[in-house]
């Protein structure tokens, strides 16, 4: 027996996000013991990891992975959880549709088995990515059981310079504390800088939470996030709207509350950051030298990327620019990138790939034309889904080949057997491929 | 639960879920055979088969949250993995697949090297260390009581959270 004091508490979860990769074992679970989803209105599923990105059709998909989507839509169907397939006009990548469709809220807990389910505690949710046992124990209870996590501060004071973005804020702070950094912790974002961000920018801040070690990843709610969430299909209406405003406004830390940990970054010194290893820590100043490589790790990562210490990374030639990822492929990222390709061409060395985010945030790119932009420049424009980021679907990089990706990981293989990453944020990725090498988007705007 | 055998050891810092087991291979709709895309990519790791025991860098398995990492090094043969710290979602998924996560002090991890055999006593939370015919310490190493019971008496989490089915029906009714 277990003694009830050496228990974990039960945490109540009030989303469930599933997608394909991480259930199928999980539904297989529940098969197996005769059980039902407890909540199925609490649980939502979409396609977004395995799906092509070229067109909505499995005709002639790989195999294997066309499977395991049609095992996702027979589940949702045998279980009646709602899935936003890939016929749907509310499909997308999971960290992209839950806001979108309202179902993040402040205060509320969130998982998903995807480790950037971070990504939502940009609202002040408690989010995190779960493995598919706890998927299998969530779909069953509605419940996981949880140890408090430590806390660790992150406080961005200042404001930050043109060409500057989110996605430079945490590469810097990764860089600055590791990959293990915040293992055990919920990072709580604070400061001037986090405060004057749009939602889009705090998304990909907590996005990257998990790259610093921490599971989860939080933003105080404030009006812009309030604003945000008005009026979506899964907000509080009216009466209902007034009451979560008055919980939700209760919801920041007290002043001077305590932290396990804390650190403060002047976010009007932030340069724009690039990685030049296979880590997200292993991060600089674009406009610095790849640094002296001073451990085996380091030496190895080098020889990977095919770059030497003390080389300039501005000028590093490119072959593959991918804008997308739960990270950066919201609407605002995909302005900031249009706004550098406006006029001008990918350089003919370069494969651009540019996959919304969901195929809300492609509808209204569309409508302000973001795709011909795009498209006149000689850039793809796809179909919703995960894509380069984690190169299940085809959409891969090269083995050797240099890719500036705006995604979340350059680990070795993620984009591909042998493909080299260099994390960046969408104007970065988009001058330097027009560029053709690594490019200082300050330089074109 | 006693594991007791050679190492093999992985001396490199933050080996990620991608290097365990690469994303190509997560489009199964099973976990059969997983293990034999264990560090595929990595061969210069030489792990080979035949021992149960891995010891590896700082942080192991950080990034993506895929099972699927835990999935194919216990169906290599591995029961347990030895390191300085480990990223808190792969902890989390090793404890609820029996594999073991073991946490030590670079000094103790530093001894680990290849050749050594190590013996875990998960009861008794022990780890003792024999290097040839040397005799090393043996370790206490930490683990949570509640993942400890549930690993030595077989419980299984699920049963334990549907036995609390009337608290949660209860937090349920309470509205927001």
């Amino acid at each position: 027996m277990v003694p009830e004091t050496d228990a974990p508490a039960i945490l109540y979860i009030d989303i469930h996000l599933i997608h394909e990769v991480t259930t199928p074992q999980a539904f297989s679970g529940l098969k197996a013991r005769g059980l039902k989803v407890r909540r199925t209105d609490k649980t939502f599923g979409t396609m977004d990891h395995s799906i092509p990105t070229s067109s909505r059709s499995l005709a002639g998909f790989d195999e294997m992975a066309a499977k395991q989507v049609r095992t996702l839509a027979e589940n949702c169907a045998e279980f009646g959880v709602p899935l936003y397939d890939l016929n749907s006009s509310k499909q997308g990548i999971v960290h992209v549709i839950g806001p979108e469709l309202g179902l993040t809220q402040p205060g509320r807990t969130l998982v998903c088995g995807d480790s950037h389910t971070s990504t939502h505690g940009a609202f002040g949710a408690l989010a995190h990515g779960i493995g598919t046992s706890e998927v299998e124990m969530v779909l069953a209870t509605q419940c996981l059981l949880q140890r408090k996590s430590k806390n660790f501060r992150v406080n961005f004071d200042g404001r930050l310079q043109p060409g500057v973005t989110a996605k430079d804020m945490i590469l810097a702070l990764i860089a600055k504390i590791g990959t293990g950094g915040g293992t055990g912790h919920v990072f709580e974002f604070t400061g001037s800088a986090i405060r004057a961000l749009d939602m889009d920018a705090r998304m990909t801040i907590c996005n990257m939470s998990i790259e610093g070690g921490a599971r989860a990843g939080l933003v105080a709610p404030d009006d812009t996030t309030f604003q945000y969430v008005a009026g979506r299909e899964f907000a509080p209406q009216g009466a209902a709207w007034e009451a979560a405003m008055a919980r939700w406004k209760k919801l920041p830390s007290d002043d001077g509350a305590y932290f396990d940990q804390s650190v403060t970054i002047d976010a009007s010194s932030l340069e724009p950051m690039i990685t030049y290893g296979t880590n997200p820590g292993m991060a600089i100043p674009l406009t610095g030298r790849v640094p002296a490589a001073t451990t085996a790790e380091d030496q190895t990562a080098l020889k990977y990327m095919g770059l030497e210490p003390g080389q300039p990374m501005l000028g590093h030639p490119i072959d593959v620019v991918f804008v997308g990822s739960c990270t950066n492929s919201r609407l605002s990222d995909l302005r900031s990138a249009a706004q550098i390709l406006r006029g001008r061409k990918v350089n003919p060395r370069v494969r651009m790939l540019v996959v919304p985010g969901s195929y809300e945030v492609k509808r209204q790119a569309e409508a302000e034309g973001l795709d011909r932009v795009f498209k006149d420049a000689g850039a793809e424009w796809r179909e919703a889904g995960c894509s380069m980021c984690i190169a299940m679907n085809g959409d891969s990089v090269p083995a050797g080949k240099t890719s500036v990706s705006t995604s979340n990981r350059n680990f070795e293989g993620r984009q591909g057997k042998g493909a080299r990453t260099l994390l960046a944020s969408p104007v970065t990725a988009a001058a330097s491929a027009v560029e053709g090498c690594v490019a200082d988007p300050r330089k074109l705007a | 639960m006693k594991i007791s055998g050679p190492v093999v050891v992985v001396a490199a810092e933050n080996i990620d879920t991608d290097q365990i087991i690469p994303a190509r291979f997560l489009k199964v709709t099973d976990k059969i055979g997983i293990g034999q895309h264990l560090f595929e990519d990595r061969p210069e790791f030489q792990v080979k088969k035949g021992a149960e025991i891995l010891v590896a860098g700082n942080n192991f398995g950080c990034g993506s949250s895929r099972e699927h990492a835990v999935w194919a090094l216990k169906d290599f043969g591995f029961k347990a993995v030895i390191s300085t710290s480990f990223a808190d979602i792969f902890r989390q998924n090793s404890l609820k697949n029996s594999f073991l996560p073991i946490v030590v002090d670079p000094k103790t991890h530093a001894m680990l090297k290849p050749g050594v055999v190590v013996s875990i006593d998960l009861a008794s939370q022990t780890l003792a260390i024999k290097d040839g015919p040397t005799v090393g310490p043996t370790i206490t190493f930490p683990i949570d009581s509640f993942s400890k019971t549930c690993i030595l008496e077989g419980l299984d989490e699920i049963g334990y959270m549907l036995k609390h089915d009337a608290a949660i029906t209860a937090f349920e009714g309470r509205g927001v």
